[in-house]
C-alpha cells in the first residue's frame, strides 16, 4: 500500500529552525560591534547564555519528554539575553538570566509557540529587578579589535539625560555606530539595521511594528521635549538605548506579538507610547524592555479585536 | 495585461518534464472500470446488466435527478461485473466493469453537427446526454451550470486555462494541440447561455498556448472572446481568484460565480463540449498528465475513462524506484491513492507519482504565529486562528474567522514552517460544523 495523506503533497522548505537561524545570523553584526567597542570579554556572557539556554532546554525536554532543542529558539533566546545586559557583568548573571528566560519566560507556558512574553525580555526584567546594581553599571566603549578593555565605567546617553548629569551627550554619529555606553548588543544602530535589512529581505519580519514603534517614539519625543513642546531631539531618542534592537528583534517576535498587519501597528504604537512615558515620567532612563513586555500582555486582546482582522475575500461592505 | 489577486504562493512548477511532450493516445484498456459516480450530485443507476454487450459511447448509467450526469461505456465488449470498486476519491463506488472485445466499435454517428443551428436548450440537452462535467477536477455537471436561475444575469463566460497546479500540463497541451476546438467550445458555451462576452485566462508561463489561442481567436471575426495573461502563482485557477484577477469582481462570501454574472469552465470542459456537440462524442476519454519524480518517462496521455492508473504508469515506462505516493491530481490539491488499480475518472487531470524521498512526513510542531499562512491565503482568512479554534473544539469561533470561506487550496499548509496540516484541520472543522 502506498502512503496516504492529505494534500498538499509538497511543502516549502521553510522551517522553524531556518527562521531561528536567520535571526541568529541577523544578530551577528551587532554582536561584532559589541566586541569591537567593549572587548573580547563580552564573548563570555554570550557563550554562557547560549550554553545555559541549551542545557536548560535539554533538561526540560527530558522532563517533559518532547524534543525542541534542535529548533534554534533556545540559541536565539540566549543570544538576545546576552545582548541586552551590560558588558562587564559577573558571569553568573547571564546564566541566571537565561535560565529564568527559558524556564519562566517560555517553558512554564508550554514551550515555544505558547509563551505570552518575550523570553529574553523576561530574563532581563528579572535581572534588572534582582540585581539593579550590576544591570546599571556600564563599560565605557573603547574601539579596537581583539583585546580586553579595562573596566572604566560611564553613563548611557539616556542616563545622562534622565539624571541631568553634567556630561556632554554623545553625537548622533557615535550613537549610530555604537560608540556609547550601553548593553552588549544594543549600542550600534548601524549594525542592528544591517541585521534588520537581512530579515526584511528574507521576509522574516514586516515593516509594521518597527516603523510604527520607532516612529511613535520619535514623534512623541520631539513633541514632548525637555525645553517645551516640539523641542525634543527625535533622532537622539531613536538611536539611544535599546529601541532599535527591541523594535526589530523583539517587538517582531512572532509568538508574542499580533499576527495581523493592523495589530502589529497597534503593538508598535502602544510600545512607543510606553517607552516615551517611561523615559520622561518613569523611574528608569530606558523603557524598551517594559514597553514590549506590557504590549506582549495585550497581544491576545489585539488579536481578538475585530478591527485588526483583515477583510475576508468576498466580504464586500462587511 | 498581468492580472492577479491577493495572496498565493510560488512553488516550483516542475512542468518541464511534460510541457513539450505531445499528447499520446493510449490504447483502450483490456478492462475498464466505470464508476457510476463521476460527478457532484446523485449517483447513477446502471442501465445494463451483467453479460450485456456494449459499444463505445453507449450510455450505461444515468439518474433522474437534475444534478447528476450519465456515464458511458468507454470500450466495446461485455459487461462482466457490476460491483463496488475502489474510487479515486477514496470510497468504494458501484462500478460497471467491461471486458474489451478489442474491436473498439463505437455507438455514435460519424457526421458532424453544425452547432450554429442549435438552440440553447438543445445544446444543454446534448452536453447532459454526453455526460459532460467540469473537467478541472470539481466534476460539477455542466448542464446544471449552464442553467442559472432566471434572476442571475450572466454577462461573461470565463474559460480557465490557468493550470496553476505544479507538474500538470494536460490543459497546456490541450490548448496547444486543440486550440481551435477549445475556442469553438467556448462559443458553443456562450451560445448555450446567451452570454456575449468570453474570456480565456492563461498563466504567463505558457506563452506558446497564449499565442496559439490568440491566433485562433483572431481567425474568427465574429466573436467577442478575449484572451488574458495571468500572473504565475497558485491558486490562480481557483474560480473566485480567477474572476477577481480577470474582472476585478469579488464573488461574495458563500456565493457562486453567477452572483457576479460569471460562469467559469475549464478549457478541458470546453473541448469536451466541442466533441459532444460537433462530433457527437460522449465524454469517454480525457487527457491526463502522468508525471512526478517516480515516473520513468512522464507523458501527457489521452486515455479512456475507466482505465486503471496502473495502465497509465506502465505506458510511461513504469516507476523508477520504490514509490511512496500515487496522487490523483496535482501536488497541491490532489488525492493520495492506496492502490494503482483505481480507474481514471472524468476529473482525473493528472497522476503524480512521488518517490519515498519526495514525501514530506515531518511531524507537526507548535504554531509560532509567524503569520505566513494568513499572508498567502487567497481568501484572506486567518488559517492559524481557525486551526487553533478547531483544536479546542470551538467550531463556531472558527466559522467567525472564515472557516467556511476556505477553499482548501493548501497554500497555508505549503508555507507553514511548523508543518501543521492546516487544511486537514479545516476539513475536519467543516465536517464538525455541519454536524451541529
Amino acid at each position: 500500500m502506498y502512503t496516504l495523506s492529505a494534500s498538499p503533497h509538497i511543502h516549502s522548505n521553510l522551517s522553524v529552525k531556518k527562521i531561528m537561524w536567520d535571526v541568529i545570523i541577523a544578530l551577528v553584526p551587532a554582536l561584532g560591534m559589541g566586541i569591537y567597542f567593549f572587548g573580547t570579554q563580552v564573548l563570555y556572557p554570550v557563550v554562557i547564555s547560549i550554553f545555559t539556554a541549551l542545557i536548560t532546554e535539554a533538561i526540560i525536554s527530558k522532563i517533559r519528554g518532547h524534543k525542541t532543542i534542535s529548533n534554534g529558539s533556545g540559541i536565539v533566546t540566549g543570544l538576545l539575553l546576552a545582548m541586552i545586559i551590560p558588558p562587564g557583568v559577573p558571569l553568573w548573571l547571564p546564566a541566571v538570566g537565561t535560565a529564568c528566560a527559558i524556564i519562566l519566560g517560555k517553558e512554564v507556558f508550554g514551550g515555544l509557540g505558547r509563551n505570552i512574553f518575550n523570553p529574553a525580555l523576561i530574563g532581563r526584567a528579572i535581572l534588572v529587578a534582582s540585581w539593579p546594581g550590576f544591570m546599571t553599571t556600564w563599560l565605557a566603549p573603547q574601539p579596537g579589535w581583539f583585546r580586553r578593555i579595562d573596566a572604566e565605567t560611564c553613563a548611557t546617553p539616556l542616563a545622562i539625560v534622565k539624571l541631568n548629569l553634567v556630561q556632554e551627550l554623545p553625537s548622533h554619529w557615535s550613537l549610530f555606530v555604537g560608540n556609547v555606553g550601553g548593553c552588549i548588543g544594543e549600542t550600534s544602530a548601524f549594525a542592528l539595521l544591517l541585521g534588520a535589512i537581512f530579515l526584511f529581505i528574507r521576509k522574516r519580519i514586516s515593516w509594521h511594528t518597527p516603523v510604527s514603534y520607532i516612529g511613535c517614539v520619535a514623534l512623541l519625543s520631539w513633541i514632548f521635549g525637555r525645553n517645551g513642546l516640539f523641542t525634543g531631539d527625535a533622532l537622539f531618542s531613536m538611536l539611544s538605548g535599546g529601541l532599535i534592537l527591541g523594535a526589530f528583534f523583539m517587538a517582531t517576535d512572532y509568538v508574542t506579538t499580533p499576527i495581523t498587519p493592523k495589530g502589529k501597528i497597534i503593538f508598535g504604537l502602544g510600545a512607543g507610547i510606553i517607552v516615551v512615558l517611561i523615559r520622561l515620567k518613569g523611574g528608569y532612563p530606558e523603557g524598551v524592555c517594559y514597553s514590549i513586555l506590557l504590549m506582549n500582555a495585550v497581544t491576545p486582546l489585539i488579536d481578538r479585536w475585530k478591527w485588526t482582522i483583515p477583510k475576508k475575500f468576498g466580504k464586500i461592505n462587511a | 495585461m498581468n492580472s492577479s489577486f491577493h495572496g498565493g504562493i510560488h512553488p516550483e512548477d516542475f512542468k518541464n518534464s511534460t510541457n513539450t511532450k505531445k499528447i499520446l493516445n493510449l490504447l483502450p484498456p483490456k478492462k475498464a472500470i466505470i464508476p457510476l459516480q463521476q460527478h457532484t450530485g446523485a449517483v447513477c443507476k446502471p442501465l445494463v446488466n451483467i453479460g450485456d454487450i456494449v459499444k463505445v459511447g453507449q450510455k450505461i448509467g444515468d439518474a433522474q435527478a437534475f444534478i447528476s450526469a450519465p456515464v458511458h461505456a468507454t470500450i466495446s465488449g461485455k459487461v462482466v461485473d457490476i460491483s463496488l470498486m475502489p474510487h479515486p476519491l477514496g470510497t468504494k463506488v458501484l462500478s460497471i466493469i467491461i471486458e474489451s472485445d478489442e474491436a473498439d466499435t463505437w455507438a455514435i454517428e460519424e457526421t458532424k453537427r453544425d452547432w450554429k443551428t442549435l438552440g440553447s436548450e438543445q445544446i444543454k440537452h446534448i452536453v447532459r446526454e454526453a455526460g459532460v462535467v467540469g473537467l478541472g477536477g470539481a466534476m460539477f455537471p455542466l448542464h446544471v451550470k449552464l442553467s442559472p436561475p432566471k434572476n442571475k444575469k450572466i454577462d461573461t463566460y470565463i474559460l480557465n486555462g490557468a493550470e496553476c497546479e505544479p507538474f500538470l500540463t494536460a490543459d497546456h497541451r490541450l490548448m496547444l494541440e486543440y486550440a481551435k476546438q477549445v475556442v469553438i467550445g467556448l462559443k458553443i458555451l456562450m451560445k448555450a447561455t446567451g452570454v456575449k462576452k468570453g474570456i480565456i485566462g492563461i498563466e504567463q508561463n505558457k506563452p506558446d498556448a497564449l499565442k496559439k489561442i490568440t491566433d485562433e481567436i483572431n481567425k474568427e471575426s465574429d466573436t467577442d472572446v478575449d484572451i488574458m495573461a495571468l500572473k504565475v502563482k497558485y491558486p490562480q485557477g481557483a474560480e473566485k481568484q480567477l474572476i477577481k484577477a480577470l474582472l476585478k469582481r469579488e464573488v461574495p462570501s458563500g456565493g457562486l460565480p453567477m452572483d457576479v454574472g460569471v460562469i467559469v469552465s475549464n478549457v478541458g470542459t470546453s473541448f469536451a463540449v466541442y466533441e459532444s456537440v460537433v462530433e457527437r462524442k460522449p465524454l469517454v476519454e480525457r487527457i491526463v498528465t502522468v508525471t512526478g519524480g517516480g515516473i520513468r518517462n512522464p507523458q501527457n496521455l489521452r486515455v479512456r475513462i475507466g482505465t486503471p492508473f496502473s495502465n497509465l504508469i506502465e505506458a510511461c515506462e513504469g516507476v523508477k524506484e520504490e514509490i511512496g505516493k500515487i496522487i490523483m491530481g496535482g501536488p497541491m490539491m490532489g488525492i493520495a491513492q492506496h492502490t494503482a488499480d483505481v480507474p481514471v475518472i472524468k476529473g482525473t487531470s493528472g497522476i503524480l507519482v512521488q518517490t519515498k524521498d519526495e514525501i514530506c512526513d515531518e511531524l507537526e510542531k507548535c504554531c509560532i504565529r509567524c503569520g505566513n499562512c494568513s499572508s498567502v491565503c487567497p481568501m484572506k482568512i486567518l488559517p492559524n486562528v481557525i486551526t487553533n479554534s478547531i483544536k479546542n473544539d470551538r467550531f463556531e469561533h472558527a466559522k467567525e474567522y472564515g472557516l467556511l470561506d476556505c477553499m482548501e487550496c493548501g497554500a497555508c499548509t505549503y508555507v507553514c514552517p511548523a508543518r501543521i496540516p492546516i487544511v486537514q484541520y479545516i476539513k475536519y472543522g467543516k465536517t464538525q460544523l455541519r454536524k451541529f
